[in-house]
């Protein structure tokens, strides 16, 4: 087990938008979080990466507590963070968004001496090829496609090599053909890492997904393979109302 | 040391916090709602003080007679002068800067130094003063060693009647509803037909405005020249962010905490290390509390 | 080669300019009479801080408004060296102060101190001083910087802390009028370890150290931007949320661009001291730090050779018109503010490429092949 949340409590101005949640992911696993908006899904990514502080509870990655970490902090102990709207580095090029990723070197005096050397080079042609960007690498991210950014994004936490994915909507705004490569993309790069991905998209979830985790008001409502989830009588009445 | 020093200090620092803020009211009313500092706003302030002369001096000549009630006349018009071209000012470049705090800074930072060439070359170089209505000559004597000159109660007359009247117009008109709203929310104010951009010109208009009135006050105390506002500008930055810019209440606060402590630090230091002192410990407190001392909790 | 460099600019253009720039400068000993090269040489001391601005604003997006305490900084550790080294060649000072081994400066003398403060004393020694200049200014710069940035203080809140900071130190360097000199400052040394820095010859040679020194900060400056430093610094310029989660602190290297623009306006200030004899509040505090940031705005705030020149030109403008027009001054340079923060924000570099671009598609229109850039378009800065 890489990630373990026990007892995760949030609440912004009296909203408790994350409620007592526990959750646990194994390694090399694909898990998808699902569940009406407002659930409080992406409230739990941003715990997990840093980016918002809990009120309660504790989030122990590979022996560490990440709710006493900051963003950079978390990010360097080897967890990865994707958005929900696509936000690479647009004045940079497709292979300066790449390096830029590059999980070597990244205080100010290493930065200031860092060469481009033959292994970086390897890498960023080896996730480029992933992404479907080889052809790319020399525009500027800027002028992508809404996919292709989507894409650039996910070959920017390659770069970084981190043992837990976090991916928020991953082929929102993709047509059926990106979403079909995204999801062989998704397949291909969550082996040997654990992934959390929150997606609408049913039909998406369960080609991907080993496991779902359904999310209501902010606690777990149910867990289980996508066929357990989706004949679940709980996560029925929540999703079809009552 | 004795009641009366006590009360004679805590009144030196009730005069310098009713002038301070004043302006900081203006100032914070801008950078609460749009997030730009006008850098020129103590030019602002200058400009109101110069109305008051020339309205004084206006009396002097055609009516003589009338002089006494010049002051009330000219804090009006303070207002309405400042107010005019502080409306003026956001329709012609303001407004184009809004996306750019930085560069707002720097381009009203400009305006300040056109302003106060202008100062020069239509008053001259050297300060000018204001005569002293006759029903504020004299002071107020509750106990023999107790003083108060009745101009410095008249400011602090006038500053809680701003104050009260800002309150009612914040909170009690439409307008000031308007206000709010867009400082809460642009978009969604935008959205249910609020018109932000007349909203934007008024909120700068009325935060000049206020500094015109500062001015106006401020004759009272000292006399005015062409760098007279750059003197109290940072002064009035340090009490703005130092108050935080989610709450006026806010910033009357802090202009009153800072304004005792200068007035109690200028008693044991000299002037200059008092003043020095109270921008370092407000740094210092800024580094505390980042978001202001009465800032409302965030969200992360 | 790229056209471009790095950062979007147009690297035949660049490379003009800093060539034009250096013929130009090194050119003034012998074009220019002395009175015209002095009046370069302290323009050029400004053309630190506007460099430093430059790395700091136009790349870091940190606009301070305080590069005059940096300025000061290098500038007084310099003058009191210089003075302690006037006071002992003319033994001023008590009996007292003359027991405890040292010659008081003059001003202290009329100003009633008896005693050489301690914080005076390292000054006697010149490897001190040198190492004050360059290291206590980026150390205080790196150690505000960082503990603000940590705390996600920026943007105007900062600027404001900046500000700040440069009116406390004008005040209390006219307040202590016994240890600063007060208003009139520190003046009236002459001599640099016995060389006599009046003198023309060391002046000419005080001219072209300070070029020199100043194509190293350019030359330094091009390396931080072309390195990994350098993209990170824009990309949290873009989006500093964004840079956390590839793994980078941005209050270290926020705080590095800070100290940096530090170190440089602290070079600036003590060639400053050397060549005009004086260390003053008047280019300490937050007029003279605002105006630096002119100088680098005028050149383009995104050109570190376009500072240089935005130095000179605003401060040759200051110059003609205060002597032929001085009310006009203040206008201009007021409108200049408002004008190239709203119709010019990348300043007169940003045009040059513009005019260039515009010149090598007109050629290619008429059917040639794009030409070199004709030194007519330098001069046109």
């Amino acid at each position: 087990m890489i990630l373990a949340v026990t007892d995760l409590t949030v609440s912004f101005d009296g909203f408790c938008a994350v409620d007592g949640l526990g959750l646990a992911v194994d390694e090399d696993e694909l898990r998808c979080v699902i569940g009406p908006n407002g659930a409080g899904k992406t409230t739990l990514l941003d715990m997990i990466c840093g980016k918002t502080r809990p009120t309660r509870g504790s989030i122990r990655f590979k022996g560490r507590e990440l709710t006493e970490m900051i963003e950079y902090e978390v990010t360097r102990v080897g967890v990865g963070r994707k958005f929900q709207t696509p936000s690479t580095y647009e004045d940079l090029t497709v292979l300066e968004n790449l390096e830029i990723s590059y999980p070597k070197k990244r205080g100010v005096i290493g930065s200031l001496f860092f060469a481009r050397d033959g292994e970086l080079v390897d890498k960023v042609d080896a996730v480029a090829r992933r992404i479907y960007l080889a052809e790319h690498l020399h525009m500027k991210a800027g002028s992508l496609s809404h996919g292709q950014k989507q894409w650039l994004e996910i070959g920017m936490l390659l770069m970084q090599d981190p043992e837990l994915l976090l991916l928020d909507e991953p082929v929102a705004g993709m047509s059926p053909r990106e979403r079909e490569r995204t999801a062989e993309l998704l397949s291909g790069i969550s082996a040997g890492r654990s992934t959390i991905v929150i997606e609408h998209d049913m039909a998406f979830v369960r080609m991907i997904a080993h496991k779902v985790t359904v999310m209501h008001q902010g606690k777990v409502l149910a867990e289980g393979t996508m066929d357990d989830v989706q004949h679940d009588e709980r996560v029925i009445e929540v999703y079809l109302g009552g | 040391m004795s009641l009366d020093i006590v009360v004679m200090q805590a009144f030196n620092g009730v005069s310098l916090f009713t002038v301070l803020a004043l302006m900081a009211l203006g100032l914070a009313i801008v950078f609460g709602l749009m997030g730009v500092i006008n850098m020129a706003h103590g030019e602002l302030m200058a400009m109101g003080a110069y109305t008051t002369y020339l309205t004084s001096v206006i009396f002097e000549r055609l009516a003589p007679g009338w002089l006494g009630i010049y002051l009330p006349a000219a804090v009006v018009l303070a207002f309405g002068v400042t107010y005019a071209f502080g409306f003026a000012l956001e329709r012609s470049f303001i407004r184009f800067l809004y996306k750019r705090p930085l560069d707002t800074m720097l381009a009203t930072w400009g305006l300040s130094l056109v302003l106060q060439q202008a100062f020069r070359s239509l008053f001259g170089p050297r300060e000018v003063g204001v005569p002293s209505p006759a029903w504020l000559a004299g002071a107020w004597q509750p106990t023999q060693g107790i003083s108060i000159p009745l101009s410095r109660l008249f400011i602090i007359g006038l500053t809680v009647v701003v104050g009260c009247a800002l309150y009612q117009l914040l909170l009690r008109t439409r307008w000031g509803l308007r206000i709010r709203a867009v400082m809460q929310n642009r978009d969604m104010s935008g959205a249910v037909g609020v018109n932000t951009a007349r909203v934007d010109a008024v909120t700068f208009a009325l935060g000049s405005g206020l500094a015109g009135i500062a001015g106006s006050a401020f004759t009272m105390l000292a006399s005015t020249g062409p760098v007279t506002g750059q003197q109290y500008i940072v002064d009035t930055f340090i009490v703005v962010v130092f108050g935080g810019v989610e709450s006026l209440l806010g910033t009357f606060s802090s202009a009153f905490m800072i304004g005792q402590m200068q007035s109690w630090l200028e008693f044991a230091l000299t002037g200059s290390m008092a003043k020095a002192s109270i921008l370092l410990c407000v740094i210092i407190a800024l580094y505390f509390r980042p978001a202001g001392l009465f800032a409302l909790k965030v969200r992360r | 080669m790229a056209a471009e460099d790095r950062n979007g600019h147009d690297r035949a253009l660049e490379a003009a300019g800093l060539t034009a720039l250096a013929v130009l400068l090194l050119s003034v000993p012998w074009a220019l009479d002395e009175f015209r090269q002095q009046l370069a040489a302290k323009y050029l001391c400004f053309a630190f801080p506007a460099v430093g601005l430059v790395l700091l604003w136009g790349y870091g997006g940190i606009l301070s408004l305080g590069q005059g305490l940096y300025f000061g900084m290098g500038s007084y550790f310099m003058a009191m060296f210089l003075k302690l080294e006037a006071a002992a060649q003319t033994n001023t000072g008590s009996a007292l102060s003359q027991f405890y081994g040292s010659s008081l400066p003059d001003f202290m003398v009329w100003n009633s101190v008896e005693v050489l403060p301690w914080w005076w004393r390292p000054f006697h020694s010149l490897s001190f001083t040198l190492a004050a200049i360059v290291v206590v200014p980026p150390l205080f710069a790196f150690l505000l910087g960082y503990a603000n940035f940590r705390k996600r203080v920026g943007g105007v809140y900062f600027s404001i802390i900046t500000l700040a900071l440069a009116a406390i130190a004008s005040i209390v360097i006219i307040g202590q009028q016994g240890y600063t000199g007060g208003v009139n400052g520190i003046t009236d040394f002459k001599t640099f370890l016995g060389i006599d820095i009046l003198s023309g010859g060391v002046k000419r040679v005080l001219y072209f150290v300070t070029v020199g020194a100043l194509f190293a900060a350019v030359f330094a400056g091009r390396f931080v931007l072309a390195s990994r430093t350098g993209r990170i610094l824009v990309a949290i310029r873009d989006r500093e949320d964004r840079v956390r989660f590839s793994g980078y602190n941005p209050a270290t290297f926020k705080a590095f661009a800070f100290a940096a623009a530090a170190l440089l306006a602290s070079i600036g200030g003590a060639l400053f001291t050397l060549q005009e004899g004086l260390a003053s509040p008047s280019l300490v505090g937050i007029v003279p730090s605002i105006e630096m940031v002119i100088y680098a705005a005028v050149g383009g705030r995104l050109s570190l050779v376009g500072a240089v020149y935005g130095t000179l030109l605003v401060f040759s403008a200051k110059t003609f018109f205060s002597e032929h027009f001085p009310e006009v001054w203040l206008y201009l340079l007021g409108a200049l503010f408002i004008g190239v923060v709203m119709f010019m924000p990348s300043g007169l570099a940003g045009f040059a490429e513009r005019l260039l671009q515009a010149a090598r598609r007109g050629l290619v229109a008429a059917g040639s092949a794009p030409a070199a850039p004709a030194p007519k378009q330098v001069e046109a800065k």
